[in-house]
């Protein structure tokens, strides 16, 4: 199967890396830093497929922290604020759009 | 409630310490997640939007007090104080860590449950109607005939990695509550001519991208034959069940491409076969499954106790006897289903402390049993009339007796993009909202029973095929969009539902089913025509008008 990485990739505005932490699951967003926070404020914001793809690789290569990692775009605000680009990735961020049954 | 035995319990443990150490290999990078997913995918672990998930069996629907106990233990300590009740008889944890899954694990199997099974390209957890060994009219208990299966299939090494996941469906009475036409394999017992109890055998249901209603490969199959037969349709499927496509895999597919008489062919070849060999199943054989479910030990009671009778003279409780209790096979007992389904509530949902509480209300007045059914309620199969109006005030407090069974508050829903990482479209909050729409229990009532469906994508985990009114999310330009079919339906006379007219954006579903129930209302001959007559009567064009009309 081809990977991934060996694909044509195209994007088309600002875009992150995210996935789930390995040992829970929580979102995650990949940093400038080569490293993962939980914060997309903190995310490595790309804008070219070369370097989405680079920044892709890096966060598949660490298979022990990240689990199931892709490219996902990213709107970034007037002040330079990095929201979420699409309506999937507000939920991934801010959760359930509804009281969950519970708090825990 | 069916006792498991000493063998279940040891391959249970076993399970536990395999996916401990496998867990422990993944965390220490020994396993990449590419060798790790299925070997969780095996043990019900998938990655959702927001964290792993964890999903549970409950075989049959059954679950005893102390099982429910433990389920409420889990969403407690190691979830996020609540669980979701699928179509599928399963539970899920959204919010599990993968840290945490042995120790949750360890948990459920000292009480014989486990998640084995509920994913994977294998036979899933094998369901059936919620009122069996109960419903008056049943002429067995489905729930032997699917623990039967259950042992068959339970980690069977042939069927490990089928074409595709496959799931079996039983029912024992003319009315179907278990779905079974829309399952790879329906079970229905039923007795032939000659008075012989026996299995009228369906193949090639399902919903998803290609919705098919299933078909009756073989009138009647003996209970003795009824595993063989299924073997040898699962080896056909094995066999000739497409590999190379994901969406075409399923057996209904097969059975589709290859027609029911040619398929019908192919495995009674190999049948006769397999007939006679080790799975002809011996009496003595069902007979030992049979003595481990143990049943009340039933009063004679009268059927209208004095408690019942003044009880009755409260409406509200009135309004949920007549509502969610239904006549048992015993006189003087009563099923009672718990609707999971508050006004404003996410479908199927219980927190512990509502799991706790209904355990030490099911030890109290239920044998210290619980149902699970694919409408996504609770049940209790076996309550005395004279505690129905105690039970009801327990309840009552605990918010799970909304008297909307059946009703159009009372909507099935999966999990959609608020959770899952497959969605499209929200379901929760849609059914959030026409259930606040539809809030008066008069107007509920007045409407009478009608099933909405809603499903978040196209894979149909919330069967929108075969409601009464079916709800489809679909995303279009990152905006989600609902389509909306009517007349559908899940029952013996299972049939897939006809779409209305083009997607409609989130905030008008509501609206949607509002035209499309004050065109039934409208338009129906007289008050018991229930929705779905009145669309097979006059078909989908007056609602689609009506839908259509304010654009």
């Amino acid at each position: 199967m081809t990977s991934p990485l060996q694909q044509k990739l195209k994007i088309t505005g600002p875009s992150i890396v995210t996935a789930n932490r390995t040992s829970d699951g929580v979102v995650i967003y990949r940093t400038p830093s080569k490293d993962w926070s939980t914060e997309l404020s903190e995310a490595a914001v790309v804008r070219t497929a070369d370097d989405a793809k680079a920044l892709w690789a890096e966060a598949i290569a660490d298979d022990l922290g990240a689990v199931g990692s892709y490219i996902a775009p990213v709107q970034i605000g007037s002040d330079g604020a990095i929201g979420p680009g699409n309506f999937r990735e507000t939920i991934r961020l801010r959760g359930t759009t509804f009281a969950l049954p519970a708090s825990a | 409630m069916y006792v498991h035995d000493e063998f279940d319990r040891t391959l249970l443990q076993e399970r536990v310490n395999e996916f401990r150490d496998q867990v422990k290999r993944r965390l220490s990078g020994e396993l990449t997640e590419d060798e790790f997913k299925s070997l969780r995918l095996m043990n019900g672990v998938y990655l959702q939007l927001h964290a792993y998930m964890l999903r549970v069996a409950i075989p049959y629907g059954t679950l005893s007090s102390e099982q429910m106990r433990m389920l409420a233990h889990v969403a407690r300590k190691y979830d996020r104080g609540y669980g979701h009740f699928t179509t599928r008889q399963n539970i899920q944890f959204n919010w599990i860590k993968l840290s945490d899954l042995p120790d949750a694990m360890a948990d459920l199997a000292s009480v014989g449950v486990h998640g084995i099974q509920t994913s994977g390209n294998c036979i899933r957890n094998v369901t059936t109607d919620q009122w069996a060994g109960a419903a008056p009219g049943e002429i067995d208990d489905p729930r032997i005939w699917a623990e039967v299966l259950r042992q068959y299939s339970t980690m069977h090494p042939e069927f490990s990695f089928l074409p595709r996941k496959f799931k079996i469906a039983v029912t024992a009475s003319d009315h179907d509550r278990a779905a079974i036409k829309i399952h790879d394999i329906g079970l229905r017992l039923h007795r032939n001519g000659a008075g012989e109890m026996g299995f009228e055998v369906l193949v090639g249901g399902g919903l998803g991208r290609t919705p098919f209603i299933a078909k009756t490969i073989k009138p009647f199959v003996t209970r003795r034959d009824v595993l063989t037969y299924i073997e040898a349709i699962l080896r056909v499927y094995n066999q000739y069940g497409r590999r190379d496509n994901i969406y075409k895999a399923r057996i209904k597919i097969l059975v589709h491409e290859l027609g029911i008489e040619r398929f019908a062919r192919e495995v009674e070849d190999e049948w006769q076969q397999i007939k006679d060999g080790q799975l002809a199943l011996d009496e003595a054989v069902i007979d030992e499954i049979r003595s481990r479910f143990t049943y009340p030990a039933y009063e004679k009671l009268t059927d209208n106790p004095p408690e019942l009778k003044q009880g009755l003279e409260e409406p509200a409780f009135k309004a949920w006897y007549r509502n969610s209790v239904r006549p048992h096979r015993v006189p003087g007992y009563g099923i009672v289903t718990l609707s999971l389904k508050p006004i404003g509530g996410p479908p199927g949902d219980a927190t512990a402390e509502q799991m706790d509480a209904i355990a030490d209300l099911a030890d109290r007045y239920a044998f210290g049993e619980i149902r699970v059914g694919h409408e996504q309620n609770l049940c209790f199969p076996t309550v005395t009339k004279r505690d129905l109006p105690e039970l009801w005030r327990a309840l009552d407090g605990l918010g799970v007796a909304t008297p909307n069974v059946n009703l159009v508050s009372d909507i099935i829903a999966c999990p959609g993009l608020d959770y899952c990482s497959l969605a499209n479209a929200r379901a929760i909050p849609v059914a959030q909202e026409i259930t606040r729409r539809f809030a008066n229990h008069e107007t509920a009532n007045l409407i009478g029973k009608l099933h909405i469906n809603i499903s978040g994508c196209i894979n149909a985990c919330g069967h929108h095929h075969v409601g009464h009114i079916g709800i489809l999310g679909v995303e279009k330009n990152d905006e989600e969009f609902y389509q909306v079919t009517i007349g559908g339906r899940a029952d013996e006379g299972a049939v897939v539902g006809t779409l209305i007219g083009p997607a409609v954006p989130y905030d008008k579903v509501a609206d949607v089913i509002e035209d499309i129930v004050e065109t039934y209302l409208d338009l129906r001959l007289r008050p018991d025509e229930l929705f779905i007559d009145t669309v097979k009567r006059l078909g989908v064009e007056p609602f689609k008008e009506r839908a259509y009309a304010t654009g």
